[in-house]
């Protein structure tokens, strides 16, 4: 009986989602067919698939997919361990002068990496800074490492948060027992401020791998690199660059559902305090 | 106590301290006493916390001097964290570390300052683990003499106030320290709990510890004291023993305290 009248309104109260959904189904079925038609789509999978598959294109894809991943979590990685250090630096009381110089250079760093495109700090980061201190790093390593220092700037905010959210006291009692106040950031303030901030980290995650997508142009192989390379070599651009959408959707749409689990089961855990 | 063997145990000369022009102490003058037990009352905003928290430099003086091991802790060029060990402080709002265990609570300082101590990351393995071994068998000890050892592995986020009031009292006890700073142990806790903080308390009076206590409780600042300070307006404004503070108050000001409060 209950079951039934939820069905209905189930019914009642999505009809026009339902409806929208369907359109758009239609929509889509009818572009393909036009699509598949007009410009000859066998030909081109046909094209894809050789390429892809007798030749060398789903190498370069596995390399480029064990890059983006190696770049985006390293890069995430040494953003934490950056990110983190700015945010203990930026709240540390102000009473002497290197604290203050200190927190002048963190935010001269955050203002440089938040202000300029990311594929220009790569591309001057690449070709011009490390070789001039002398670190010819391979292109995926700078990468992990430009892509680092980039989310470091932008953790660190994100950091400052957390550590804002967690309640004045935890730190008092820490120093209150001798703790130094680099100790007590580290053992009691910050891994609390890091659970605050799980989710929001996931998505800064999210964001990373996207941006990641500029790698080719100091020539390292990603995804990106991987379909356009297939694209410029056996002239089809159609079906790699689809694909290479679908793709990016996907693995997004996975790391995105990990976080509202991870989210999900942070609230539970809140709710049983 | 007895006046003959006094030995001072802080020292404290013209404190002041400001928040932006608010003047919240006003220049205090006062000593505790090795084996002291001291009550601290006054209206609210009073600045009784402010005088607390100035104790083991929570917060910084902005005039004065507070000496404690020889030294002037309220000078900012010493290093007050080898002081804070031996100067345990009890919240009123606990301020259990969320992400440790009640056994953890327990042993964080004690583990870390020890391993310092013995070389910190230089330390060898045996030395940490010995020093790990230690700290747990006495934390332990600590929870058993409270009752609590079968929390041991608990979150803090799981028990009742007294029972979080009560292991603050025995973190801050773990690291032996020489006197023990409260700031309203009582006043957070429901009813029903409030005794079981303040029988703990007392004990602790009894065994010789030195104690500082800023309280609303009244008969229990009389009861476990040997001296109560009033404060008022950022000065101490009367200090007496108990019965003579609440059986003959001298100051006009406190007089109107008391008559309010009990
Ligand atoms: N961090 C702070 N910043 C600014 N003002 C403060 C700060 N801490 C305390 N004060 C002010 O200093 C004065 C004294 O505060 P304090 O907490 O020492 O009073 P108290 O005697 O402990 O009062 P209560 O009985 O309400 O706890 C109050 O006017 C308070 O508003
Ligand atoms: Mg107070």
């Amino acid at each position: 009986m209950e079951q039934a009248s939820k069905k209905q309104g189930f019914w009642k109260n999505h009809w026009m989602d339902v409806l929208a959904i369907l359109a758009v189904i239609a929509l889509v079925i009818l572009l393909a067919v036009s699509v598949y038609t007009r410009f000859n789509f066998a030909k081109k999978w046909g094209i894809f698939y050789n390429y892809f598959v007798t030749n060398r294109g789903y190498k370069d894809l596995l390399t480029g997919m064990k890059n983006t991943a190696l770049i985006s979590v390293l890069g995430l990685l040494i953003g934490i361990v950056i990110g983190t250090v700015i945010a203990i630096i930026k709240v540390i009381p102000p009473y002497k002068k290197v604290t203050r110089y200190a927190q002048k250079v963190c935010n001269v760093y955050v203002a440089f990496f938040r202000g300029t495109p990311i594929v220009v700090q790569l591309l001057v980061g690449y070709y011009i800074l490390l070789p001039l201190i002398g670190l010819s790093l391979p292109p995926v390593t700078s990468c992990m490492l430009i892509f680092g220092l980039n989310s470091g700037a932008y953790i660190s905010e994100i950091m400052r948060g957390g550590i804002n959210s967690v309640d004045a006291g935890q730190l008092e009692a820490a120093r209150a027992v001798g703790l130094s106040f680099p100790v007590s950031m580290l053992k009691i303030v910050v891994p609390q401020a890091i659970k605050n901030i799980l989710p929001t980290l996931g998505n800064e995650f999210i964001a990373l791998i996207k941006e990641t997508a500029i790698v080719g142009y100091v020539g390292a192989m990603d995804i990106t690199k991987a379909f356009q390379d297939q694209g410029s070599n056996s002239y089809e651009y159609m079906i790699p660059y689809l694909v290479m959408a679908l793709l990016y959707i996907v693995i997004v749409a996975v790391i995105a559902g990990l976080v509202k689990l991870m989210e999900r089961r942070l609230a539970k855990n809140e709710r049983r305090k | 106590m007895n006046a003959e063997n006094k030995t001072p145990l802080i020292e404290v000369k013209g404190l002041v301290k400001r928040f932006g022009n608010l003047v919240v102490l006003n220049g205090i003058d006062e000593t505790i006493h090795k084996g002291e037990k001291v009550s601290i009352i006054g209206p609210s905003g009073s600045g009784k916390s402010t005088f607390l928290r100035c104790l083991n430099c929570l917060e910084d003086a902005d005039g004065g001097s507070i000496f404690f091991g020889g030294e002037d802790i309220a000078d900012r060029k010493v290093d007050i964290n080898k002081h804070r060990r031996h100067m345990g402080m009890v919240f009123q709002q606990f301020n259990l570390f969320h992400n440790k265990t009640v056994l953890e609570n327990i042993m964080l300082a004690p583990v870390h300052l020890r391993i310092k101590d013995a070389g910190g990351l230089f330390a060898s393995r045996a030395t940490k683990a010995a020093i790990r071994e230690e700290a747990k068998k006495e934390a332990m000890q600590l929870l058993r003499r409270i009752g609590l050892e079968d929390k041991a592995n608990a979150y803090p986020s799981t028990l009742s106030g007294g029972q979080k009031q009560r292991i603050a009292i025995v973190r801050a006890l773990a690291m032996n320290p020489q006197v023990l700073l409260f700031d309203e142990p009582t006043s957070a806790l429901d009813p029903e709990m409030v005794g079981e903080v303040l029988d703990l308390i007392k004990e602790l009076a009894d065994e010789g510890m030195t104690m500082v206590i800023v309280t609303h409780e009244m008969g229990f600042a009389r009861e476990v004291s040997d001296r109560i300070l009033f404060m008022d307006g950022g000065v101490i404004a009367e200090s007496a023993p108990p019965a003579e503070l609440f059986g003959n108050p001298q100051n006009p000001r406190t007089k109107e305290f008391l008559s309010k409060v009990l």
